[in-house]
C-alpha cells in the first residue's frame, strides 16, 4: 500500500485515496472545433510511461481534495505531490 | 494413552511438570507444554504424519519450522477446523485434535498409495496430456483427481472465532528474533527509536533455541533471556512473538499475523484468535535467518529422513530423540554439529560427507567424540518402506562416479546441503538477489526499499558475525533516523571451531536406479515433484524456471517450495549445462506462510462487512411487515404484504390503490445535493444536458447527466431554491458517484467557479404521496401552502408546514399521477409519515414499495438509469434528444456528434406489446426479428423492464431495439427455453399517454 503525501493532510495510506488517472489533461476550450479523432484523443488516449508519471489522486476518505502526484510506475516512488492547477516538477506536458 | 517413549528424561525447553493430552488420527497421546504437535508426535514415536500429494507415499516430519513440506495436518473439527497446518508450527495445547490429510481410508493403510507403484505413468503434465479429451468427461475426471490428489478440507461452516486488524507505525521494524535480530533490536531500542520486533515462534531466540551455542561465555539462551528482558523494559519497543510478517508491500508497508490465542486451543477466551497487523515502518531490519537445504537421492522422502538442523532442534529444544542409530549426510561443516549433539546423547552416529577427507576442527572433534566419519561418499538411497531402516552408501571413485554400495542401518537420516538465506520478504520488497558462488546460495543484492538485511538472511551464518552485524546495523539504522542513544557493550560469541572447509556443491546423488526413471528422487516433497519430472519438463521445452514451476508444480504447494526451489533450479541448471545464476529464480510472493482468511477480514464480517443504511422511517416499515430490498447499501421496502398475500397480490393491490386513491412511498433514499454559489446555474449548465439559467426560483426541472463520452450517467429533478442555490436529486444508487463527479469537475477543471456542494441525502426525509386523492390529503395537513392547480403547478416546489413540521413540497411525479414529494428534516420523518397515514385512513391510503413504484413508472415508460441504461445509451437512444440544449456546451455534448453516436441503427427505447397480454417477458430476454430452429439467431435488442400492470390488466415491457423508433408496429420474437414469445414494438408509454392524470 502506497504512502501518499496529501498536500492538505500529510502522508496517509493509499486506501484513503481514489485514483484519477493521468494529470494535466485539459478539457478542450472549444470541443466543436475538434475532429472526432482529436476528441477521442482527449477522451480516451492516455500515456502509459515506464518511469515518472504525473497523475491525479483525490483524498476521498480525508479532505476530499484533488491533487497531482508524480509517481514512478516502476518503483512506485512518489517524488512530488502538488495542488491542482499547479505546475509539477515535470511541467504540464 | 501411550508413554512418550522417545522423550529424554531431561533437557529442552519443555515443561515436564505440565503434561498435555491430545489426539492424532483418533488416538490419544501425551506431550508437554512447550511442545509443537510435531515434537510431541515424534516423542510418541509417530513416524507417518501424512501421505504425499500425488503418490500417497508415507511422509513424516522433515523440518522443525515454517519450511515444513510434509507434516501437514487438519487441525480441529467442525467449524473450527483448519486445513494444511504445519505440525512443526502448531503449539501443543490440552485437548488438541488433529488428523492426517490426503489419505484414504487411513494414513497407515492408504489405498491411493497404489498410485506410487505406477509412478512411471504419472509424470509431470500427466493430467494435461491424459485428460484432454473428450471435454464431456472432464467433470468426471476432475472429481476423481480431486479425491486422489489434494490437501485438507476447508471448513463448511462460518468461522466462529474472532479476529482483529490493527494498524501501526514504527521507526524500525525488525523481522526475526534470532541472534542478529535481537542484537539489532537491542541497539535500535537503546537509541530511543520506536521499534517493533516480530518473530514467528512462541519465544525469541531463533536458531539458538535448538542449538547448544554460547554467548558471552554462557549458554546462548541465557543471553536471549537477558536481552528480551532488557527489550521489555524499553518504552518504545514492542515485542511481537508468535507473529509472522507475511507480506512486504510498497513504501515499507508490511503485514503480519499474530497468533494471539491459537496456542490455547478452542476456547471462549475474550481475546481474538489472531490479529493481523498492518505496519508502516520507516526502516526494516530483516533478520529472517536461513532454511537448511536438503540433499536429493533415491527415496529421500521416507519418514525418518530429516533436515540435520531439525534433528538437532528436536533433541536440544524438545528433548526428543527417536533414534538408536543416526546417519548424518552432508556436503558442509554444519551437520557435524548435529552429529556431535546426538553423540552427546550417547547415540551411535555415522557421518557421510561427500567431501574428500580433510583435517579440521570439526572432523577432529567428531572423531574424538566417537563419530564414524565416512568421507568422499554419499547416501545413494534409503531402505525401509514405512520408515527409514537403513541407507545405502557409496564412495566416489577417481572418476567422480559412485562405486560399490554398502549398507548402513539407521533409524534417522539427518541431511544437510547447506543453508539458503530466507530472502522471501526481501524479494517481495522489490530487492534483487544474486547467487553467491562462495556460499552457494541466493543472497540479497540490491534493495528496492528501506530494508537492511542482517545475519543468516544475508548469508552470514557464523554466530559471532551475526551478533556483530545485528548490533552494527541496529545502531546504524537508528542513527540514520536521528536516534542516537548510549548502548551497552556488544555481546560476543567465540567461534567454536575453526578451519572451516567450504561446502561442496553436490546435492543430487544418482543411484543405480536412474534418477530420471520414476518417482524416487524427490525435489519438492509437498507436491511430489521428482528429478524425473524436472528432466521431462526440460526435454519437452519447459526449461525456463517459470515454465518449469507451472508444468511440474515445483514450489506450488502451501510451503511455496521453501526446501525445494533451490534444488529444483540447480537441477535444471545442471540439465541445461548452465550456471545457476543464469537460470534465474521464480518470484517470491506473499504470504510467506499461509494466512487464514479470518485474520485478513478481522472484524469486517457479517453485519460489519458493509454499512447498512436505513431510512428514518425504517422501523415503521418493519412494523408494517414490509419485505425489504437491498438498493446499494440501503434497505428499501419492496412491498407490504397484508395477511397471506404473496408478492404479486401485494404489488397488484399497491399499484391499484396508488392510481385509484392514494399511495404513499418512502423516497428518502434519493440522493440530495445542495449546490450553492454565484456560479451554481452556470455549473449546472455544464453538468446537465439542458439549460438552467432561465429556471425561476420555486420551479423544478428534470435533468439528464452524461459522461464525457455522451452516455447517460444519472438523472433526477433539480429545483431552484434561490438565485444562487439549487437542490439536486439523484438516483438512489448514483448519489455518491454524482457527488464525486461534481466535485471532480469543480476542483480539477473549473476551480475558478464559485460553487459549493453539500450532500444532504440523510438530512432530508422524502415522503411521496401519489394518486388522485393526494391533494385532498395534503390539504388536511397544511394550512400555509396553497395547493390549487394554479398556485402550485406541476414542476414547482413550495415551502410551508406539513403536519406542523417545516417542509419543502415538490410537485413532481415518477408515476404519471398527481404526486407530491414532501421533504422534511429527517428527525421529523416518522411523525409526518404517521400523520399522513392517520389522515389518509379515510382514503384507504396504501404504503407501496419499490416493486409497485417500478410497475407504475414502467406503465408510463419512465426510465430508470441503470435499468434502461447501461453506460452505452445516449439521450437520443432514450428519445430525449429534445432536452439537449443547443445554446451551450455541456459534458458529453461533443461525443453526441461522433459518427458512432449518430448512427441510425443504434438501439432505441421502445415498448413491447405481447401477443398474449398475460405474458410477462423475463427482463434481459433477447429480441430477434426472425426465429431460427436453434441459436445463434440475430439479436436486435433486449428487454430492460417488464412487469404485469394491474391498472392496464396486461403486461408492459420496455426494451432497447436497433432502430426501434422506426419499427413501431413491427412484430418481434423472444426465443425462450420453452417456446417463443411474440410481441409488437410499440410506444413505451402504456398508461395515460396524454398525461391527463398529472394534475389529478
Amino acid at each position: 500500500m502506497l504512502l501518499i503525501d496529501c498536500p492538505w493532510c500529510g502522508p496517509r495510506d493509499e486506501c484513503e485515496f481514489s485514483y484519477g488517472g493521468e494529470a494535466h489533461i485539459k478539457r478542450p476550450e472549444n470541443p466543436d472545433k475538434l475532429s472526432d479523432a482529436e476528441w477521442a484523443d482527449y477522451l480516451f488516449m492516455r500515456t502509459n510511461p515506464k518511469g515518472r508519471f504525473p497523475e491525479r489522486w483525490v483524498h476521498t476518505h480525508g479532505c476530499n481534495r484533488w491533487f497531482n502526484a508524480v509517481r514512478d510506475t516502476v518503483t512506485h516512488d512518489i517524488s512530488a505531490t502538488y495542488g491542482m492547477g499547479e505546475d509539477g516538477p515535470e511541467g504540464r506536458s | 494413552m501411550k508413554r512418550q517413549r522417545y522423550r529424554m528424561p531431561d533437557g529442552g525447553r519443555i515443561d515436564r511438570s505440565q503434561p498435555l493430552h491430545f489426539t492424532f488420527n483418533d488416538r490419544s497421546y501425551q506431550g508437554y507444554v512447550g511442545d509443537t504437535l510435531a515434537s510431541a508426535l515424534l516423542a510418541n514415536g509417530v513416524a507417518i504424519i501424512g501421505r504425499s500429494f500425488k503418490y500417497h507415499r508415507p511422509r513424516g516430519v522433515f523440518s522443525a519450522g515454517a519450511e515444513e513440506p510434509n507434516a501437514l495436518v487438519q487441525l480441529e473439527q467442525g467449524s473450527h477446523t483448519q486445513p494444511n497446518l504445519r505440525a512443526t508450527q502448531i503449539e501443543l495445547y490440552s485437548g488438541l485434535k488433529a488428523e492426517s490429510i490426503n489419505c484414504w481410508p487411513s494414513v497407515d493403510f492408504d489405498l491411493w498409495s497404489l498410485i506410487g507403484l505406477f509412478g512411471r505413468i504419472f509424470p509431470a503434465g500427466f493430467y494435461y496430456k491424459t485428460f484432454m479429451t473428450p471435454n464431456l468427461l472432464w467433470p468426471i475426471y476432475e472429481r476423481i483427481i480431486r479425491q486422489a490428489a489434494g490437501l485438507g478440507r476447508a471448513p463448511s461452516d462460518p468461522d466462529p472465532d474472532r479476529y482483529e486488524n490493527i494498524n501501526t507505525h514504527c521507526d524500525i521494524l525488525i523481522i526475526g528474533g534470532g541472534p542478529s535480530g535481537l542484537s539489532a533490536a537491542l541497539k535500535a531500542g537503546q537509541s530511543g527509536a520506536r521499534v517493533i520486533l516480530a518473530d514467528e515462534q512462541n519465544e525469541f531466540g531463533g536458531a539458538l533455541l535448538g542449538s547448544d551455542d554460547e554467548v558471552d561465555g554462557g549458554p546462548a539462551l541465557d543471553w536471549v533471556e537477558k536481552t528480551v528482558g532488557e527489550l521489555e523494559e524499553m518504552a518504545e519497543v514492542r515485542l511481537l512473538p508468535r507473529t509472522t510478517i507475511f507480506g512486504y508491500y510498497n513504501h515499507n508497508f508490511l503485514t503480519a499475523v499474530e497468533r494471539v490465542t491459537d496456542h490455547l486451543g478452542v476456547s471462549d477466551d475474550p481475546l481474538p484468535r489472531q490479529r493481523s497487523w498492518r505496519i508502516r515502518a520507516r526502516q526494516v531490519i530483516l533478520a529472517s535467518g536461513a532454511i537448511e537445504r536438503p540433499m536429493v537421492f533415491e527415496n529421500n522422502d521416507r519418514p525418518g529422513v530429516m533436515l540435520a538442523s531439525a534433528a538437532s532442534t528436536y533433541a536440544n529444544r524438545y528433548g526428543v530423540c527417536f533414534a538408536k542409530r543416526v546417519v548424518v549426510f552432508t556436503n558442509n561443516d554444519e551437520a557435524y554439529r548435529t552429529a556431535l549433539i546426538f553423540k552427546k546423547f550417547g547415540i551411535h552416529v555415522s557421518l557421510v560427507d561427500v567431501r574428500p577427507e580433510f583435517n579440521g576442527d570439526w572432523p577432529r572433534k567428531a572423531t574424538a567424540a566417537g563419530v564414524e566419519i565416512i568421507f568422499n561418499s554419499a547416501v545413494t538411497g534409503t531402505r525401509g518402506r514405512r520408515k527409514v531402516k537403513g541407507v545405502n552408501i557409496s564412495a566416489f571413485g577417481m572418476d567422480g562416479n559412485l562405486g560399490e554400495t554398502r549398507h548402513l542401518s539407521c533409524d534417522l537420516l539427518a541431511v544437510s546441503g547447506g543453508w539458503n538465506p530466507t530472502v522471501h520478504l526481501y524479494s517481495q520488497s522489490g530487492g534483487t538477489l544474486t547467487y553467491d558462488k562462495q556460499r552457494m546460495c541466493l543472497i540479497p543484492e540490491k534493495a528496492g526499499q528501506a530494508v537492511n538485511v542482517v545475519g543468516a538472511a544475508k548469508g552470514t551464518f557464523e554466530l559471532e558475525r551475526c551478533l556483530k552485524e545485528g548490533a552494527r546495523e541496529g545502531a546504524r539504522v537508528a542513527k540514520n533516523l536521528d536516534f542516537v542513544g548510549s548502548g551497552s557493550v556488544r555481546s560476543k560469541s567465540k567461534t567454536v571451531l575453526e578451519n572451516e572447509q567450504p561446502l561442496q556443491p553436490k546435492w543430487l546423488i544418482p543411484s543405480r536406479k536412474h534418477p530420471e526413471g520414476g518417482p524416487s528422487h524427490f525435489v519438492d516433497l509437498q507436491t511430489d515433484v521428482t528429478v524425473a519430472d524436472i528432466a521431462l519438463a526440460a526435454r519437452e521445452g519447459y526449461d525456463s524456471v517459470e515454465h518449469l514451476k507451472r508444468y511440474t508444480t515445483l514450489g506450488m504447494g502451501t510451503d511455496q517450495g521453501k526446501t525445494a526451489n533451490i534444488n529444483g533450479i540447480s537441477i535444471l541448471s545442471g540439465i541445461r549445462g548452465e550456471e545457476l545464476p543464469s537460470v534465474g529464480h521464480t518470484t517470491f510472493r506473499p504470504p510467506y506462510t499461509p494466512v487464514t482468511f479470518g485474520a485478513l477480514a478481522g472484524r469486517q464480517v457479517g453485519q460489519f462487512l458493509d454499512p447498512l443504511r436505513r431510512t428514518p422511517i425504517h422501523h415503521w416499515h418493519t412494523r408494517a411487515g414490509a419485505v425489504f430490498e437491498n438498493v446499494g447499501q440501503w434497505k428499501r421496502p419492496w412491498y407490504y404484504p397484508v395477511l397471506d398475500e404473496d408478492m404479486n397480490d401485494a404489488v397488484v393491490r399497491e399499484c391499484r390503490s396508488a392510481r385509484k386513491s392514494i399511495g404513499i412511498l418512502d423516497a428518502s433514499t434519493l440522493g440530495k445535493i445542495e449546490i450553492k454559489g454565484p456560479d451554481a446555474a452556470d455549473f449546472l449548465n455544464l453538468i446537465y444536458v439542458n439549460s438552467w439559467n432561465n429556471l425561476e426560483v420555486g420551479r423544478c426541472r428534470y435533468g439528464l447527466m452524461l459522461g464525457e463520452d455522451g452516455m447517460v450517467m444519472d438523472d433526477g429533478v433539480t429545483s431552484r431554491m434561490a438565485e444562487d442555490r439549487f437542490f439536486m436529486t439523484t438516483t438512489t444508487g448514483g448519489a455518491a458517484r454524482v457527488y464525486s463527479w461534481l466535485e471532480e469537475w469543480l476542483q480539477t477543471e473549473w476551480p475558478e467557479m464559485e460553487v459549493y456542494l453539500t450532500s444532504v441525502t440523510e438530512n432530508w426525509a422524502t415522503i411521496t404521496l401519489v394518486g388522485p386523492n393526494s391533494r385532498k390529503l395534503l390539504g388536511e395537513l397544511t394550512d400555509d401552502i396553497n395547493l390549487d392547480l394554479k398556485s402550485f403547478p406541476f414542476m414547482t416546489w413550495r415551502e410551508g408546514k406539513v403536519a406542523g413540521v417545516p417542509a419543502r413540497v415538490f410537485r413532481v411525479s415518477f408515476t404519471g399521477d398527481l404526486s407530491f414529494e414532501i421533504n422534511i428534516p429527517a428527525r421529523y420523518a416518522i411523525s409526518v409519515w404517521t400523520a399522513c397515514m392517520t389522515a389518509g385512513e379515510k382514503y384507504a391510503i396504501t404504503p407501496f414499495g419499490t416493486e409497485a413504484m417500478h410497475v407504475l413508472r414502467a406503465e408510463k415508460g419512465y426510465i430508470v438509469v441503470g435499468q434502461e441504461t447501461d453506460g452505452t445509451v445516449t439521450p437520443g437512444d432514450l428519445g430525449m434528444e429534445r432536452m439537449l440544449s443547443k445554446k451551450k456546451d455541456f459534458i458529453g455534448r461533443r461525443s453526441l456528434a461522433r459518427v458512432e453516436t449518430l448512427r441510425s441503427d443504434r438501439k432505441q427505447l421502445v415498448g413491447l406489446d405481447t401477443e398474449d397480454p398475460s405474458t410477462v417477458i423475463p427482463i434481459g430476454s433477447q429480441i430477434v426479428a426472425t426465429t431460427k430452429k436453434r441459436p445463434p439467431m440475430d439479436m436486435i435488442g433486449y428487454v430492460t423492464s417488464s412487469y404485469y400492470s394491474p391498472n392496464l390488466k396486461r403486461s408492459v415491457a420496455l426494451a432497447l431495439v436497433k432502430s426501434g423508433r422506426n419499427r413501431h408496429g413491427e412484430r418481434v420474437y423472444l426465443p425462450m427455453e420453452n417456446g417463443t414469445i411474440s410481441a409488437l414494438i410499440c410506444n413505451p408509454v402504456f398508461f395515460d399517454p396524454e398525461g391527463e392524470r398529472l394534475n389529478g
